[in-house]
């Protein structure tokens, strides 16, 4: 009985707590009492969704890595809105994406981030985990969008999941 | 209101309905239904982007202290668009929508 009332998430428990800080007007009891109990029943009822740790995150690497993603969406949205306005077709291409990335929390966040930035969705990660699959809408060949991406996004992660 | 506020704040609901839009046109215009996913899912991210950004400036200069729900809206929403967008493509691969013609390469069969 007394292991139900844990945390098995002490760190996702305390981001729910602040958010629901943050999203109810002001701090009151209330607020605090409510924000406490989703704290703990949302890490109890998701438990089994989530892939086991990480062995090791270098945390501090994310802001930079943040901002570059914010920077290479901006840039990038110009050209996706220049090439819907322009008048020719644009060339789409499924590309096959070796991963070096091996933990699950590691490739979705990459999977995210190849859909968040403007030209390219992730559309499939083969069971074994060694391939996604890349839909991009204008793409020269397929070596440069792997190259982008392995440069880009995928060594920064492998450097903050090592 | 501080008029330099006020010209930020313009530039930027100005930025972010152009790329809603375009997002639009891109939905209509785009010829298959993988390179229609790319319109709708990027115009959120930069456009809505943009909007939020503006009503922080708003909400800021005009001393309301600094709009933490829109910041909310915004990490909320750029968490859940890839999520969205890789379902959707995921479905459309499983039942075989038809890609454009001059597509490189085949989505894989398991």
């Amino acid at each position: 009985m007394l292991d139900r009332l844990s945390f098995p998430q002490p760190w996702l428990s305390l981001i729910l707590f602040v958010t629901w800080q943050f999203l109810s007007d002001g701090i009151s009891g209330g607020s605090v009492v409510l924000g406490l109990l989703l704290a703990w029943a949302i890490p109890q009822l998701t438990q089994g969704f989530w892939p086991e740790r990480p062995s090791f995150m270098r945390f501090w690497l994310m802001p930079r890595y943040l901002a570059r993603v914010i920077k290479d969406i901006i840039v990038a949205s110009f050209q996706v809105a220049a090439l819907i306005l322009s008048p020719r077709q644009p060339r789409p291409a499924f590309v096959c994406y070796p991963l070096e990335l091996e933990h699950p929390l590691a490739i979705s966040i990459l999977a995210s981030t190849i859909s968040l930035t403007p030209g390219t969705v992730s559309v499939d990660v083969s069971d074994d985990q060694r391939l996604l699959l890349v839909h991009a809408l204008d793409a020269e060949n397929d070596q440069q969008v792997i190259d982008a991406i392995r440069t880009r996004y995928e060594q920064p992660l492998l450097e903050m999941f090592k | 209101m501080n008029p330099f506020a006020e010209y930020v704040i313009a530039f930027l609901l100005l930025l972010g309905g152009a790329f809603t839009l375009i997002g639009a046109i891109g939905l209509a215009r785009l010829p298959d239904f993988f390179t229609r996913l790319h319109g709708p899912t990027k115009a959120t991210t930069l456009g809505v982007g943009a909007i939020m950004l503006s009503s922080v400036i708003y909400f800021t200069a005009r001393g309301e202290g600094i709009g933490i729900s829109e910041v909310l809206i915004t990490v909320f929403l750029f968490m859940t668009a890839p999520v969205s967008a890789n379902i959707l493509a995921k479905a459309a691969m499983h039942i075989g929508v038809n890609t454009m013609e001059g597509t490189e390469g085949k989505p894989w069969e398991q």
